[in-house]
């Protein structure tokens, strides 16, 4: 498994991929800041909920690559008749591209400098935010992955993710408008419901469990495509 | 070593392998022989654990494809018809990464992949990029990556697609000695390649095996009659008759030559009788030399052609 995360990283940064990806996510999210700072506001963690949106669009083209591109390319029977198992495989990838994105949140840590330099951010506020963020882009990643499984196309994988995370998004939105029992069912499964306690400061056990079960699923889920696909008696 | 029974596979209603059956013995040497389709890639496929197969039981050192799949993959290196090469790493990381997939002993890594390229012949490129290589280096990192972990058996499908005639020599020469320690299975449409380096032969035909035997008992087989090519001194007539005179020759045809007198005769003889010593003799007695004398029994091209084409009966 860490032959195949190792190879993967690198391999990110072997392509321009991982670079623009990484630049775009800076310099909107310098955007974000600059116009948040000029509005007098402190408080990083709305600049981080504004870049959740952004991550629904950049972590899906970040993971189409994973698992499409081995069937394409012809490298899947390398890995297949190797003695290693799917889930290790798996888990490689997706450690590796959740990596390439703590490299990009960890580049946000620039504006910290700033903000404590000049200002007096609230600490634990802070820090659930940033946990925040990590466990929602991680989940992204998860399901980001879990598409490109699905076919051989990298676009189609992208194209999937994103339509997936936006439902899920949206989610949150509809079942503010509906009421009653699909008003409940909606927020359960909407993943940005439970963002908003770490916003101040409270890190909420249950939704942590919430977060990691989902990740698990998604990445179960892949698991159970590949297996499908190898053991099929045609 | 392995044994593979009542394997068949089905795509829908597609039939790839039909029901073949055959055993490989430790440290043989064996070629799987057939026209395009035939279901040999199929076959190695399955054998090595890529694709499942519909029926029947593939086992690799007693161990089960299907049971014990990661027990039959260490034991595998397999070279299938695309090799399947990461062409964004260098041909070092990309044989250090096979090695870290095949559990190779870490310490044992870099000197084992060493020895690799010097034995493949890519040692010079190790550094550059995969994607920049001509296809014939191409081939040979594809077969490096085969021979990573020292495993017990290699299946190369076309090893020697995409080679220049010098390296197509050299990699003969390399399969030939590997095939003292491991047990090989090789795929070609090369006839004389698996016929100069495979101990027994494997012809298959539409997903179903033709013919297994030794290279040499399948030309005995076909040859209801042995033919040679003798070139002899002297008047074409009387050499001639004389050849039909002698016992077990069944026809002679002659194919001139620009020097006076000597010809090239084709004898087709029954296999019961050797009459090259009594046509020898014959000749001796009247003084015509034998300038040279050729085996021309059935090739494996022949063999081949002759098992896999259907001539159906017009009418």
């Amino acid at each position: 498994m860490y032959a195949i995360f190792k190879r993967e990283f690198k391999a990110y940064f072997y392509s321009p991929i991982a670079y623009v990806l990484i630049g775009l996510f800076i310099l909107i999210s310098s955007i974000f800041f600059l116009s948040n700072i000029y509005g007098g506001y402190a408080d990083f963690n709305s600049n981080l909920s504004q870049m959740n949106f952004v991550l629904l669009f950049i972590l899906p083209i970040l993971t189409m690559r994973l698992l499409s591109e081995e069937r394409k390319n012809g490298t899947e029977v390398l890995l297949v008749t190797s003695p290693v198992n799917v889930t290790g495989i798996v888990v490689g990838k997706y450690l590796a591209a959740v990596a390439v994105f703590l490299v990009m949140t960890a580049l946000t840590s620039v504006y910290q400098f700033i903000l404590f330099g000049f200002g007096n951010p609230a600490v634990a506020q802070l820090i659930g935010g940033y946990v925040a963020f990590i466990l929602l882009g991680c989940c992204f990643i998860a399901v980001g992955l879990f598409a490109s499984s699905l076919t051989e196309s990298q676009i189609i994988a992208a194209v999937t993710g994103i339509i997936s995370l936006l439902v899920m998004w949206l989610m949150g939105y509809i079942s503010s408008f509906t009421t009653g029992f699909v008003s409940k069912v909606l927020s359960w499964f909407s993943i940005l419901e439970r963002y908003d306690d770490f916003n101040i400061g409270i890190l909420n056990l249950g939704s942590i469990i919430y977060y990691i079960s989902f990740i698990f699923v998604f990445l179960f889920l892949t698991i159970r495509v590949i297996e499908k696909r190898r053991w099929s008696k045609g | 070593m392995i044994e593979v029974q009542n394997l068949t596979k089905t795509y829908g209603q597609i039939t790839a392998v039909n029901n073949i059956s055959f055993t490989i013995e430790k440290g043989e040497i064996v070629g799987f022989l057939g026209p395009n389709g035939a279901g040999k890639s199929t076959t190695m496929n399955i054998i090595t654990g890529f694709i499942p197969s519909t029926e029947g039981t593939v086992k690799v050192d007693g161990y089960d494809i299907m049971e014990n799949p990661k027990e039959v993959k260490k034991r595998i290196g397999y070279l299938p018809e695309l090799p399947p090469l990461y062409m964004d790493m260098t041909v070092q990381d990309y044989l250090y990464f096979s090695s870290e997939l095949k559990s190779v002993d870490k310490k044992k890594r870099k000197g084992q992949i060493n020895e690799i390229m010097e034995l493949v012949r890519i040692t010079d490129v190790r550094k550059r990029l995969i994607k920049n290589l001509s296809k014939g280096y191409k081939q040979r990192v594809g077969l490096a990556q085969a021979l990573i972990g020292n495993p017990e058996v290699l299946i190369l499908d076309e090893p020697t697609v995409g080679l220049d005639p010098k390296q197509i020599i050299e990699i003969r020469r390399l399969i030939k000695a590997l095939g003292k320690e491991h047990t090989i299975i090789l795929s070609s449409h090369i006839l004389p390649e698996v016929s100069a380096i495979c101990e027994r032969v494997i012809i298959i035909n539409k997903g179903e095996i033709a013919a297994i035997d030794t290279p040499e008992n399948l030309s005995k087989g076909f040859d209801n009659s042995s033919k040679f090519s003798i070139r002899i001194a002297g008047p074409k007539n009387s050499v001639l008759n004389l050849l039909k005179g002698v016992y077990g020759v069944k026809s002679v045809d002659v194919n001139e030559r620009k020097e006076q007198d000597v010809n090239d005769y084709i004898v087709d003889s029954t296999t019961e009788v050797d009459v090259r010593r009594p046509i020898f003799y014959e000749l001796a007695k009247y003084g015509y030399p034998i300038l040279e004398l050729k085996s021309l029994s059935m090739s494996l091209e022949d063999i081949f052609l002759q098992l896999t084409t259907e001539e159906k009966e017009v009418g």
